[in-house]
């Protein structure tokens, strides 16, 4: 018990860090594009994507021995699409104005690669609780990414955190301004590019690669 | 033997193989060759055809620029008495424009050589010339009253992310200096377009510091005529005494010092040629539309070459031999299009009155691919003589 135990932990951080879905694999960099300019955006869509690659991941697992393998697609995309009409429309009811804001990207998270990439690499060839745990991992490996994009953008573009003022105003005084380009789609470009470099400079994580 | 060759004799062992620096021995090779000649030698055959080394090739870069750099200190110095309503003499307006470009320079050299320091000792490679040239085309794109911490924002992007990430001089395929000089321009737009072309706090009543390219004439005048009448005739923009970023006002230091570089066989006269016909040619065209008479569509070629960077950036910019095609019919066409595309820009897209940087940057992207059609097209040529 003990050794599945750390099995999924390490499951999970390999999403997270180690084979990160956007900063290892670029995949999913249409959306980390496009809703990372508020945190409060990023951090729903981060939510909603996890959520669907899990379960996704979950159900198409358990279904991997009856699925034939020439229309696995169609199926997957048909598991994938119920579970992300189902998140849309819930972001509908209860976050109408984070759903309005995240406009049609909710509804793109079908067109993600992380969620057909995870099901197709991982979910076909795993155990069902292994292939939920990876779409997790996956899911938080991209919400950390889309996040610290976010806090990046929001802080230097418009001088905010979740929505509030937090550089004081005697900075703007001084002479400071707002950084217009992070709010423009070039910005996150920057943002990913730059973490991306940091992520691989890191010690320990790129030994193999290079 | 001179004193700097003694002092830097005596300093050299600390820096190679395993004395105490020899982490910064980019930076005393850099110092030693600025004084001296790099003394590794060509051991056979072939041999170079002169000693025209990057860094001298820099250096006449630099030669080039003075003009364009004394002409644009005193001009900012007499921009700022003419909005002040006084009247400064030479000197005077020379050393107050000097205590606005002065900083930025220093700024612009400080931060961009800390960074080369950094990449040249992490990387172990020399510390490469091409920021001299950098260093000094960056501030002249820039208007005088731009505050000195986004200068070092600027040249940390138009360094880092213009070259280094890339590899360093010599792999970048975008102009480092108009790489951050498009960074600034797209995060403070406010301290990069509007009124900020002068450098004075109180200006005396209905002074405008708006550059020429931002006049709109009223309707059913010709937009010549407003722009004579409100000190930008064809002269005054000819010879530069108008607002604008630090270097760029003055065709005429501007072509003193393409001039030199062409002579010099330092930029390729085809790009400047070919920059100067296509956007000739695309304001002849857009000159003969009917209509449009208050903008600038039918300003004509002569007011298009003569106002805002175009010419600045043309024989500076666009020449870089790194982000400049290497094929002749390549350089051509690379600066055709730059010229047709400043041009479109300019009278087609009201919210970039300039578009002399977007037009290079958009035709260094394209650079590689002009070699490759280029040399694809000459050797698809020469197959059936084999």
């Amino acid at each position: 018990m003990s050794e599945e135990k750390t099995n999924y932990i390490e499951i999970v951080t390999r999403g997270i860090w180690k084979e990160n879905p956007v900063a290892y694999q670029v995949l999913g960099i249409c959306s980390a594009l496009a809703v990372t300019v508020k945190m409060s955006t990023a951090v729903v869509m981060g939510i909603a994507l996890t959520i669907v690659t899990a379960f996704a991941s979950l159900i198409i697992s358990s279904l991997r021995k009856k699925i034939p393998s020439n229309i696995r697609i169609i199926v997957e995309l048909a598991i994938i699409s119920s579970l992300v009409i189902v998140t849309d429309q819930i972001l509908k009811a209860f976050f109408y104005d984070i759903s309005k804001q995240l406009s049609i990207f909710v509804g793109l998270i079908i067109t993600n690669c992380i969620v057909l990439g995870r099901a197709e690499a991982f979910a076909l060839a795993n155990k069902p609780l292994d292939s939920f745990f990876d779409g997790i991992g996956n899911g938080l490996g991209y919400s950390l990414v889309l996040v610290s994009v976010a806090f990046l953008r929001e802080l230097l573009g418009s001088g905010k955190f979740l929505g509030f003022n937090i550089i004081p105003q005697f900075i703007f005084d001084a002479g400071y301004q707002n950084m217009g380009l992070m709010v423009l789609a070039p910005g996150a470009f920057f943002i990913i590019g730059l973490l991306v470099w940091l992520k691989n400079s890191l010690p320990g994580i790129s030994k193999e690669k290079r | 033997m001179n004193p700097v060759k003694k002092l830097l004799d005596l300093g050299e062992k600390h820096f190679t193989g395993s004395g105490k620096f020899s982490g910064l021995a980019p930076l005393f090779d850099a110092t030693k060759t600025f004084f001296f000649f790099p003394s590794p030698k060509t051991r056979c055959t072939p041999f170079v055809r002169d000693n025209l080394d990057l860094k001298r090739f820099m250096s006449f870069v630099i030669i080039s620029l003075m003009p364009v750099l004394i002409f644009g200190i005193y001009n900012t110095g007499f921009q700022a008495g003419l909005a002040l309503g006084e009247s400064y003499t030479f000197s005077q307006s020379f050393l107050l424009g000097l205590r606005y470009v002065l900083p930025i320079i220093i700024v612009t050299y400080g931060v961009g050589f800390f960074w080369e320091i950094l990449f040249a000792s992490i990387r172990g490679h020399k510390i490469s010339e091409g920021l001299l040239v950098t260093g000094l085309l960056f501030p002249l794109t820039l208007p005088a009253t731009i505050p000195l911490w986004q200068v070092a924002l600027g040249i940390s992007f138009g360094v880092v992310i213009g070259k280094e990430v890339f590899g360093g001089t010599g792999r970048n395929f975008l102009n480092p200096a108009l790489t951050g000089r498009a960074f600034l321009f797209f995060s403070y737009p406010v301290s990069m377009s509007g009124e900020v072309w002068v450098a004075a706090t109180n200006t005396v009543d209905g002074f405008s510091g708006a550059t020429a390219l931002s006049v709109l004439a009223p309707e059913g005048e010709k937009i010549t005529a407003v722009l004579s009448n409100s000190g930008f005739s064809l002269a005054e923009l000819f010879f530069g005494l108008v607002p604008g970023s630090i270097g760029e006002t003055s065709a005429f230091c501007c072509i003193l010092g393409a001039l030199f570089l062409v002579i010099t066989k330092i930029a390729n006269f085809r790009i400047i040629i070919g920059g100067v016909l296509g956007l000739s040619i695309t304001a002849i065209i857009f000159y003969l539309i009917p209509g449009g008479n208050e903008s600038w569509i039918s300003a004509g070629p002569l007011y298009h070459l003569c106002a805002g960077g175009f010419l600045f950036g043309i024989s500076f910019m666009a020449t870089d031999p790194v982000s400049a095609p290497g094929t002749n019919i390549g350089r051509w066409i690379f600066g055709f299009l730059i010229g047709f595309l400043t041009i479109t820009i300019r009278v087609a897209n009201p919210a970039f009155v300039e578009g002399t940087m977007l037009a290079i940057l958009f035709m260094n992207v394209f650079a590689p691919l002009l070699d490759y059609i280029v040399m694809k097209y000459t050797i698809s040529k020469r197959i059936p003589n084999v």
